[in-house]
C-alpha cells in the first residue's frame, strides 16, 4: 500500500465509531452531507485524527475540509 | 425605469428565487415542534413574573425555588448594592449613551475598575458591557494573524466566538486534558505567538480545570494564559479570586476574564491583568470600543458588590455546604451526577435523552423548582442534563425541600425508582 492508501485506511477506521448510519466511505464522501455529522461529532472526530497521527488540524483548516479525500490529503500534508 | 401596471401585478412566484434563509433551521424547528407537541413546556421560554429574593420567584402564579441562576453569592437583593444603584441612577441618569472611549466613561466606571484591581490584586482592569464581550474582545484582539489560540474543546461559546472574530489559527485540545494540551503545543511553531485559553469552572458539568498542571505547561511553551473565572469568582481561593488562586497559579496567569452577571449579581464583564500595556487594548478591542458602556447604576451596584465579596467568608462557606449537601442527597436518591464529588456550585444531573430531561425538568417545575435544562451543542455530544446551581442564600431547609422535590419528580417520571 502507498502511504496515502495507508492513511486512507486509518482514517476510515477512525470514522467507523462515528458512522452511525453505516455510510459507505469513498474519497468524495462528505462529512456534513453524507455522514450527517454535526459540529460536536466533527470536533470529537478531529481530536481522534490529531491523536492518531500526532498532528494538529486547526479549526481554520477544518473549515476547508469537506470530504474524506480532502481530510486524507490534509493529514498527509501535516505528517510531512 | 417605468414600472408598468402589468409588472406591478406579477405574482410573487416570478420574482428571482433566492434561497430561503430560514431553510437551514428546518431540522431544528422540526425537532422542537415534535418535542412541544408531546405537551411539555418549552424549557427555553420561562418567564419570571415576580422575583422575591435571590432564591425565590413566581412562575405562572406558582412560588418557585430558583436552582438555576448564576446568583451564587446572592448579591442581587443586597441592600447596600441596591442603595448604590439607586443613588447612581438618580445622580448620573439611566444610561451613558456612548462608548467607553468617547462619552461613556463616568467616574463610576473608573471606581468599578479600581474595585476589580483591588479584588484581584492586579494592576489593570477593563470593564466591558457583558462577560460575553470581554471574551469576544480579548481573545480576538490579542491573537492575530500568524498567532495561535489553543483552547479547551468544551470552551464557552464566547471564547469560540472570540476565535471566529479574530484571525489567529485555532487549535483545540481535549477537555481538561493536560497531556493533550502539551501534545498540541509541542506541534506548533516555537516562534509563533500563543494564547492558551482555560476556564476555572466549566459551566455545563460544573467540573474544575487542573490549572495547577495546565498553566505551567502553557508557560513552558512560552504561551500567554487567559483564564475565564466566570463561574468561580467570589468563592474559590482565599480572596475569592477563582480557581487559579485556589490552586496557587495566579502569578502565572496573564489575563483573568470575568463577569458581573454571576456572583456579582448584575451585568457586565471584565479583564484584569498585570501586563503594562493592558490599557492600550481599550483602543483596539472592537467589542469594547464599538458598544455603549454600562449604565451608571449597573457599575455602582457592581462596585459595591465586588467590595462586599472581598469579605464574604461566611457566605462562601455556606455555599460550599449547600453544594456538598445537595450532591450527596441527589446521589443517595439514585441520580447520576456529572462529577464524582461536588467541585463547584454547579451540579449537573445527567439524563439519557432530551425527552427524559424535559419531562424531569417539567415535573420539577410543577413541584415548584426551577433548574436549567441543557442540551448539545451547549453540552458535549450526547449529554442532556439538568443543571442545578446553588446560591449562598439557599437555606439548609430549602436544600432539603429541593431534595424532596427531586425525589417526587424523579419517581413520577421514572428517572429514579
Amino acid at each position: 500500500m502507498t502511504d496515502r492508501a495507508t492513511t486512507f485506511a486509518s482514517v476510515e477506521a477512525l470514522i467507523e465509531p462515528f458512522n452511525a448510519k453505516g455510510v459507505e466511505l469513498g474519497e468524495s464522501t462528505t462529512f456534513a452531507g453524507d455522514l450527517e455529522w454535526d459540529s460536536l461529532t466533527v470536533m470529537d472526530f478531529v481530536a481522534s485524527i490529531e491523536d492518531e497521527f500526532d498532528i494538529v488540524i486547526t479549526m481554520n483548516q477544518q473549515a476547508e475540509i469537506e470530504t474524506v479525500g480532502q481530510l486524507v490529503d490534509a493529514v498527509e500534508e501535516s505528517k510531512e | 425605469m417605468t414600472v408598468t401596471t402589468e409588472h406591478a401585478t406579477t405574482p410573487a412566484t416570478e420574482e428571482p428565487k433566492a434561497a430561503d434563509l430560514f431553510a437551514k433551521f428546518a431540522p431544528l424547528i422540526r425537532e422542537r415542534d415534535t418535542l412541544l407537541e408531546t405537551g411539555v413546556r418549552d424549557p427555553f421560554a420561562i418567564v419570571m413574573d415576580e422575583v422575591k429574593s435571590p432564591t425565590e420567584a413566581v412562575i405562572d402564579g406558582k412560588d418557585t425555588i430558583l436552582l438555576g441562576t448564576y446568583n451564587y453569592m446572592g448579591m442581587t437583593f443586597d441592600p447596600d448594592v441596591i442603595a448604590a444603584g439607586k443613588e447612581a441612577l438618580e445622580k448620573f441618569g439611566a444610561g451613558t449613551t456612548g462608548s467607553r472611549v468617547l462619552n461613556g466613561t463616568y467616574q463610576g466606571h473608573k471606581a468599578c475598575e479600581e474595585a476589580l484591581e483591588e479584588f484581584y490584586g492586579m494592576d489593570h482592569a477593563m470593564v466591558f458591557s457583558t462577560g460575553y464581550q470581554a471574551n469576544l474582545g480579548i481573545v480576538s484582539t490579542l491573537a492575530g494573524k500568524g498567532d495561535y489560540v489553543i483552547l479547551d474543546a468544551d470552551s464557552h461559546a464566547s471564547i469560540y466566538d472570540g476565535c471566529f472574530l479574530g484571525n489567529a489559527d485555532i487549535v483545540r485540545f481535549r477537555h481538561n486534558n493536560p497531556e493533550n494540551l502539551e501534545k498540541r503545543l509541542a506541534k506548533l511553531p516555537p516562534e509563533a505567538g500563543k494564547l492558551v485559553v482555560l476556564e476555572g469552572v466549566y459551566s455545563m458539568l460544573g467540573d474544575i480545570a487542573p490549572l495547577d498542571i495546565m498553566v505551567p505547561i502553557a508557560k513552558k511553551y512560552g504561551a500567554m494564559v487567559l483564564v475565564d473565572e466566570a463561574h468561580s469568582m467570589g468563592f474559590f481561593g482565599e480572596h475569592g479570586r477563582g480557581v487559579a488562586e485556589a490552586q496557587g497559579v495566579m502569578d502565572q496567569v496573564d489575563f483573568i476574564i470575568g463577569t458581573f452577571s454571576k456572583s456579582v449579581g448584575t451585568v457586565g464583564g471584565f479583564c484584569v491583568s498585570n501586563h503594562p500595556q493592558t490599557d492600550f487594548l481599550r483602543l483596539v478591542c472592537r467589542p469594547y470600543t464599538f458598544t455603549a458602556s454600562l449604565p451608571p447604576s449597573v457599575v455602582a451596584t457592581a462596585t459595591t458588590s465586588i467590595r462586599k465579596l472581598m469579605y464574604a467568608g461566611n457566605k462562601r462557606a455556606h455555599l460550599w455546604e449547600n453544594s456538598k449537601r445537595l450532591h450527596k442527597g441527589l446521589r443517595n436518591l439514585g441520580f447520576t451526577l456529572a462529577t464524582e464529588e461536588p467541585e463547584s456550585a454547579i451540579l449537573a444531573v445527567l439524563l439519557p435523552d432530551q425527552e427524559k430531561a424535559v419531562r424531569m425538568w417539567q415535573a420539577l417545575l410543577e413541584q415548584g423548582l426551577y433548574v436549567n435544562m441543557a442540551r448539545p451543542p451547549a453540552t458535549p455530544a450526547g449529554v442532556y442534563l439538568l443543571r442545578c446551581s446553588l446560591c449562598a442564600e439557599h437555606t439548609a431547609e430549602q436544600v432539603e425541600q429541593i431534595l424532596d422535590m427531586f425525589e417526587a419528580a424523579g419517581k413520577a417520571t421514572g428517572s429514579i425508582s
